[in-house]
């Protein structure tokens, strides 16, 4: 019991006074749990942090149920991931209540006319820098802007852009995993080819994408 | 009924919520925007600044600040555990059943080749709010102020990674004695 408490507590601490999203929280959340209160030996913390931040949701929650689970099990992630969401959920309640009463005061009015512009350039700019480390190349770069035209100018739903991102995925995975496996001394010549025309393999995302194969000749320029 | 289509919105977005925060937010723009109408583009645009400098997770705070505009304090909560649930029970799942190494490389693979759909999924997130409502002055008057903003903010973020809390701030104050 005094565990599962202890949990609630650290993941409230750094729910409360984590600014900067998931990535800022998780160094945090390292020094808690694997160096002060040593619940968890870091190789094995940082092998399960692989695994959940490739799920879908939101990350401080995952980590929070992983590391509870791991701790206290089905209670400590319970308390655990309410920890790491009520300090956020109590502050923008406040700020809701608050924000419905002054919305229309002159001056709030116009400091926000200052920052919804600047939004935008945060949130363009974290995807540019993601397509960098995604090493995206002038022919893989089809796949995000098939995504952007799908959503922004098509108005599909991101939902099944997703799904179909997903399939696409997987089947490049799955081919990765099968030439990786067959693969003799050279599996990690093998592996950088089929990294370089993998996503390709996502031709499912847009009907303009190649064939894979079919620009093997292409040189690039 | 509001409080069926909070859940089964938030459901969703937890499911196919890939890539952190920032991936979220095409997700949930287009549902709470777009589709079910729960907020606008400008009050979508605030929360993500409000959000930017309060602590915690970025769809916990728009999941709780939507489902209070349109439910109450009960479909904030109910907004928010909706965006959990699909965590919970993937978590478990994982931690009971799929521990196995080459699951795990191959889910590792799998989200490699998401990244770039992800990136352009936030692209398009950010694409969306470029909008007269949120560019008050953009085509009006001599100065387009906003647009200044938003160039400033792009190349202080992408090139020399400036703290977001410092860039809202400042626009703020720009805005202030701009508008």
């Amino acid at each position: 019991m005094k565990k599962v408490l202890q949990l609630f507590l650290t993941f409230f601490k750094i729910g409360a006074f984590t600014l900067g999203g998931g990535y800022a929280m998780l160094s945090m959340v390292e020094k808690a749990v694997v160096d002060q209160k040593k619940w968890i030996p870091n190789d094995e913390f940082w092998d399960m942090i692989a695994v959940v931040q490739s799920l879908p949701g939101v990350f401080a929650v995952n980590t929070a149920l992983y590391v509870g689970h791991r701790v206290a099990g089905v209670k400590g992630a319970f308390a655990a991931m309410l920890g790491a969401i009520i300090p956020s959920i109590t502050i923008i309640l406040l700020l809701a209540t608050v924000f419905h009463e002054y919305r229309d005061n002159p001056v709030v009015e116009r400091i926000f006319k200052g920052i919804r512009p600047c939004v935008v350039a945060l949130i363009l700019a974290p995807s540019l820098r993601m397509i960098k480390s995604a090493k995206v190349t002038w022919k893989t770069a089809i796949i995000p802007i098939a995504t952007v035209f799908l959503i922004w100018w098509l108005k599909i739903s991101p939902a099944y852009v997703i799904l179909a991102a997903i399939a696409g995925s997987l089947i490049y995975a799955l081919v990765i995993g099968r030439r990786t496996k067959d693969g003799g001394q050279k599996t990690e010549d093998r592996e950088q080819k089929t990294e370089d025309e993998g996503p390709k393999m996502k031709g499912v995302l847009s009907p303009q994408s190649p064939v894979p194969g079919q620009e093997r000749e292409e040189v690039k320029p | 009924m509001i409080y069926l289509q909070l859940l089964w919105v938030f459901v969703k977005i937890g499911v196919l919520g890939f890539g952190g925060g920032y991936a979220m937010l095409s997700l949930i723009q287009h549902e709470v925007v777009d589709h079910y109408a729960w907020m606008t583009t400008t009050e979508f645009a605030d929360m993500v600044a409000i959000s930017q400098m309060t602590p915690g997770p970025i769809s916990i705070n728009l999941a709780t600040y939507v489902g209070y505009n349109t439910a109450g304090f009960g479909g904030s909560l109910l907004a928010s555990f909706a965006l959990c649930l699909p965590s919970i029970i993937m978590v478990y799942l994982i931690l009971r059943l799929f521990m196995s190494k080459k699951n795990n490389t191959l889910m590792t693979n799998t989200l490699k080749g998401l990244k770039p759909a992800i990136a352009g999924l936030i692209f398009a997130a950010g694409l969306a709010m470029m909008n007269t409502q949120n560019f008050v002055d953009f085509g009006r008057g001599q100065y387009n102020i906003s647009v200044i903003i938003c160039v400033l903010a792009f190349v202080a973020s992408y090139f020399f990674k400036a703290n977001p809390i410092i860039l809202i701030v400042l626009s703020g104050v720009v805005g202030y004695f701009a508008y």
